[in-house]
């Protein structure tokens, strides 16, 4: 059963951040709810007021910008970032993530900065936007600020996000040249969440096989989504081949802190995390050769 | 816990109702409106029998708050035929015998609307149910039953 709250509804971000001020002590803000919603039938979840943004039109939007990249307003639906154009051309990995990442109901009501905000390590869009080095923007009464997305997420459903701080915008910066970015999920059912999955982003060097820069972001594996970084020394200025891919696999393998539940063992799931590395890894590396 | 006034238009018709907050849509439906062809399968948002369409895209009426809809449109599954016309869709089902039990039926129905309308030739007609389980495992013959629509053999009834 939800026990009782009371409903507060924003159209404007002025207006929310208004409400979150006056209502600081005991809020939870609702968006599309679809994880939220969830809880709070638990019994996990009991706020004394809920704050409702669903209808804030001016964090709704998706642009593109040669320089500055992309930015996404964080009320944007998964379906919007699905369908964009914009999103299909310049990052076409995102569209193919949102496209699995829930049922097409949840995708239509469900939002990108709710599924951010709601610090879920099983997530799928934070892999893919931490790999792309994306920030996030959040905003109080008081003040604006943008963090790392990689530091926005603390523990396990828990976020950087303070007590009347809003989370408005997803910032994501133009992909260097000769990148790659791939994202796998292991599930058994299409479209639900990963039992793991696995983010990478490379960059090649101008001769087309040395590694600039490597991000390998595994989903699912620890108590947020987490940076696999001694699996990106092992393509950091290497020329990569199979052996390589196979190495960075049983690093992040390695470095992860999975837990056992009821959809896998941690032994299983390191498993499945040293194999998707390594293909997913694969991925991103035949697109940063394709790519111009 | 203050009631709060809704505003909401199911299937063509106006209501104005003071509703608790906590309320979910597919409460509001069933409970309040006597709409019971919604039906409330897992209340996780898991197996899409809830499906109504809001504003013209399929949601889980489980998973959103009544509060949320206020002021939209809502297409529950009463409100596909026409008095006594039945939709393609319904016609189809019926002709292809597309349920089993028939509770997961009114969430198949609208989100194959709702798909038919966004692809009206489909490449993979599965994309369109993937939200809606049938737990008597009938989804060839629902499958079958949106193809037939799809492929225009349903056309002259119109919709």
């Amino acid at each position: 059963m939800i026990r009782p709250f009371n409903y507060h509804r924003a159209s404007t971000v002025k207006e929310a951040l208004i409400l979150l001020d006056k209502c600081r002590d005991d809020y939870k803000i609702i968006c599309g709810g679809q994880s939220l919603l969830i809880l709070m039938r638990q019994g996990l979840v009991a706020p004394a007021n809920l704050i409702d943004i669903k209808s804030v039109k001016e964090m709704s939007y998706i642009a593109y910008d040669p320089k500055d990249g992309l930015t996404i307003g964080a009320t944007t639906t998964h379906r919007e970032i699905e369908k964009s154009p914009l999103i299909r051309k310049h990052y076409p990995v995102l569209a193919e993530m949102e496209k699995n990442l829930a049922s097409i109901q949840t995708r239509n009501w469900g939002t990108i900065g709710g599924n951010l905000a709601h610090g879920d390590p099983a997530g799928d869009p934070a892999p893919i936007l931490i790999a792309a080095d994306a920030t996030v923007r959040m905003a109080t009464l008081e003040r604006e600020r943008t963090l790392p997305l990689a530091d926005f997420f603390v523990d396990i459903f828990e976020t950087a996000l303070q007590e009347g701080e809003l989370l408005t915008e997803i910032q994501v910066p133009v992909l260097p040249k000769k990148t790659g970015v791939a994202y796998e999920k292991f599930n058994i059912i299409q479209n639900q969440q990963g039992i793991v999955s696995v983010a990478v982003a490379i960059t090649l060097a101008a001769d087309g096989i040395t590694c600039n820069n490597a991000r390998v972001v595994l989903g699912a594996a620890a108590a947020t989504p987490m940076r696999a970084e001694e699996a990106e020394q092992m393509l950091i200025g290497k020329k990569i081949d199979a052996k390589r891919l196979a190495r960075a696999g049983n690093k992040a393998s390695e470095e992860c802190d999975p837990v056992g539940d009821i959809h896998a063992t941690e032994t299983y799931r390191r498993f499945l995390i040293d194999t998707l590395t390594t293909k997913t890894a694969q991925k991103a590396w035949e697109q940063a050769k394709a790519a111009g | 816990m203050k009631k709060k006034l809704l505003h909401l238009t199911v299937n063509g018709e106006h209501h104005e109702l003071y509703i608790s907050p906590k309320k979910l849509l597919v409460e509001i439906l069933r409970e309040d409106l006597g709409l019971t062809g919604t039906k409330r399968g897992c209340s996780t948002g898991s197996c899409g029998a809830c499906t109504v369409l809001l504003n013209g895209v399929a949601v889980k009426s489980c998973s959103v708050l009544a509060l949320q809809a206020d002021g939209s449109e809502v297409t529950t599954v009463e409100g596909l035929a026409q008095g006594a016309k039945l939709t393609p869709l319904q016609r189809s089902f019926l002709d292809h015998g597309a349920f089993q039990c028939g509770f997961c039926t009114s969430g198949m129905l609208l989100s194959a609307t709702a798909f038919l309308k966004e692809n009206p030739t489909p490449i993979n007609i599965r994309d369109g149910i993937q939200g809606n389980i049938c737990r008597c495992t009938g989804y060839n013959s629902i499958l079958r039953a949106i193809k037939a629509v799809a492929e225009g053999k349903y056309k002259e009834e119109g919709r």
